[in-house]
């Protein structure tokens, strides 16, 4: 079995003569959540898609868990959540989830029992008899979530899972696709950084079609800016404090942002990336009886990084 | 196979179709066997006038079955759960398939009733030369029963390209009309003719013919040879089904630019049936 779950090789993908996916190459390792970001149309569904044995790749190989996809066998050992709800609107969410039980070979007590479970989990265990026409958006969303997983796969694909709901929703959904992450591979595709941010701990960047970066967001804000940045708030004068932090090695600018409490100033410390001020910061401070309020680095948004990556974004697919 | 022909049975109740098809069958079935075989002067003792006229109700009865099958799907979006989970596209077509071909069955079962009636009142008739024999009111149902399949299975085959079902079940209906006509009204035009080209079309369209062939069963005679034309005719046309999903995926479906859609459908169907499908799928 291979090491990763999954196995992207140079996958291009063409619909007529456009090409949607432009030699798109990733990993994604067992027990892990993993991202893939970009704008509306740039072929995150089409990627998906393939990982999921709904699409065939035009070129290239996918692998999931050692094994060339599309494989039907495979296919029980993967859930996918689609972008749009994918539900009998005419059935209860138990019917739904009773028939596509039946399709993976659950049924009887053993469907009864993942069932009572996986519908707890999405918070839906009162509704259950409810006709999915008359649920609302976001319970359309979670019994969506339920049926992904209710064959206990091994991968899970999620294809924009939170689209729709209302922010407390949002929430609970991403604190779900957590704890999925604990038991089952996780890829999500999203174009909302800020979910991608909170859930995933790695991030592939699609733009057009082609992967413009992929990596750990701490290393992708470290790949786009050189410089480390740290908020200060110090108890003593100004002046002093400011001349105390200026003598820091490593300190390359300082910036007074005035005082937001009694007595205090803050101050926004620049240094070189590989410089990590926060300890030498301390010492100087404290060896001059400034005490330090509030220390906080301040690391480059995802959203930074993610327009300066897709800066050249066109027309997406 | 069996969850989804489930499903699809549940489904014909779930929804007024399965209601207003039997309901529709029953009751132009009840009108017209009081016509022919009750109110007539001259009753007759048998089920084939009963089948042949109910015939020409196909092309509303056969849409109502199956203009949802494959385009509801496509429309829900549940396809994409269907082509994810492990069943093969060939078994979600043909449990629809027999989703449809169960109604049908259905709504013969409860046409014996007429049988049961004709059994009644024609005691000394129904083995009369006159009168049907049992074994020529079963050719009839197996007869009826194939026929129907096939226009069931040019209604699944549409149902495949579309996922509009009103589309679904105006296509399906047109096609049945016109081909009723065919049969019925353009190819007697064709018999005894001096043109030597016209005589040859009728030869081929005679030996096509569903309705020819449907005219052994009801004159009593089972021949191996029609069961196997309807079985093979279901068989292409579900296959044809299957080669268009199948595509759909490959291509790209409703992802794919415009002009990919039903002309790739059609497409698809005809590299199937000139061997140039292209790679296999999950068919």
């Amino acid at each position: 079995m291979s090491e990763n779950c999954i196995k992207l090789n140079n996958i291009n993908k063409y619909f007529g003569n456009k090409q949607v996916l432009d030699n798109v190459c990733f990993e994604v390792p067992f027990a892990s959540v993993y991202g893939l970001l970009g704008p509306s149309g740039c072929g995150k569904t089409t990627t998906v898609k393939i990982i999921s044995g709904i699409l065939e790749a035009t070129s290239g190989e996918t692998l999931v868990l050692g094994e060339k996809m599309p494989s039907l066998p495979l296919m029980a050992r993967i859930g996918y959540m689609a972008q749009s709800d994918a539900l009998y609107p005419d059935l209860s969410a138990k019917e739904n989830m009773e028939f596509f039980g039946a399709l993976y070979g659950l049924a009887g007590k053993a469907f009864a029992k993942r069932f009572d479970d996986v519908m707890a989990l999405v918070n839906l265990s009162d509704d259950k008899d409810k006709v999915v026409g008359a649920y609302s958006g976001g319970m359309k969303r979670r019994l969506s979530l339920a049926m992904a997983i209710l064959h206990q796969p091994t991968v899970l694909i999620l294809d924009e899972p939170t689209v729709g709901l209302d922010p407390r929703q949002i929430i609970e959904i991403r604190h779900l696709i957590k704890d999925l992450g604990a038991e089952h591979t996780v890829v999500l595709s999203s174009h909302i950084l800020h979910e991608v941010a909170d859930v995933c701990e790695r991030v592939v960047i699609i733009n057009n079609g082609a992967i413009v970066a992929q990596d750990t967001l701490e290393n992708l804000t470290k790949s786009i800016s050189d410089s480390f940045r740290v908020r200060l708030r110090v108890l003593g004068p100004e002046r002093e404090a400011k001349r105390v932090i200026r003598e820091v090695a490593g300190v390359e600018s300082i910036e007074a942002l005035g005082s937001k409490e009694p007595g205090s100033a803050d101050f926004m410390v620049e240094a070189a990336r590989e410089a990590d001020i926060r300890v030498p910061l301390f010492r100087a401070l404290s060896r001059a009886d400034l005490p330090i309020l509030t220390m906080r680095p301040l690391d480059i948004e995802l959203e930074d990084i993610f327009l300066q990556l897709t800066a050249d974004a066109g027309e997406g697919y | 196979m069996l969850a989804i022909w489930k499903r699809e049975v549940q489904n014909y109740f779930y929804t007024p179709i399965g209601y207003a098809f039997l309901g529709i069958f029953l009751l132009a079935g009840g009108i017209l066997f009081s016509l022919t075989s009750v109110l007539s002067s001259m009753p007759q003792a048998n089920v084939v006038s009963l089948f042949d006229n109910l015939s020409f109700l196909f092309m509303i009865l056969v849409p109502m079955l199956t203009m949802r099958l494959l385009s509801e799907e496509r429309r829900n979006k549940t396809d994409q759960l269907l082509l994810t989970s492990p069943l093969t596209i060939r078994s979600i077509v043909v449990g629809k398939f027999l989703a449809a071909i169960t109604m049908l069955l259905a709504a013969m079962l409860i046409a014996t009733f007429y049988v049961v009636v004709i059994a009644q009142y024609t005691v000394t008739s129904i083995f009369s030369p006159q009168g049907a024999t049992y074994g020529a009111i079963i050719t009839n149902y197996v007869g009826f029963f194939l026929f129907c399949a096939c226009y069931i299975a040019i209604g699944v085959l549409i149902s495949a390209m579309t996922e509009n079902q009103v589309a679904a079940a105006f296509i399906t209906s047109g096609a049945i009309l016109v081909l009723q006509l065919l049969e019925l009204a353009l190819l007697p035009n064709f018999a005894n003719s001096a043109n030597p080209f016209l005589s040859f079309l009728f030869a081929i369209f005679s030996w096509l013919s569903f309705y020819a062939r449907y005219s052994t069963f009801t004159a009593g005679m089972l021949s191996l040879a029609d069961v196997l034309y309807y079985i093979s005719f279901c068989g292409i046309m579900l296959f044809l089904a299957i080669r268009i999903i199948d595509r759909r995926r490959w291509s790209g479906g409703r992802d794919a630019p415009a002009g990919e859609g039903a002309a790739g459908a059609w497409k698809a169907a005809f590299a199937s049936l000139t061997g140039r499908g292209g790679k296999g799928g999950r068919a």
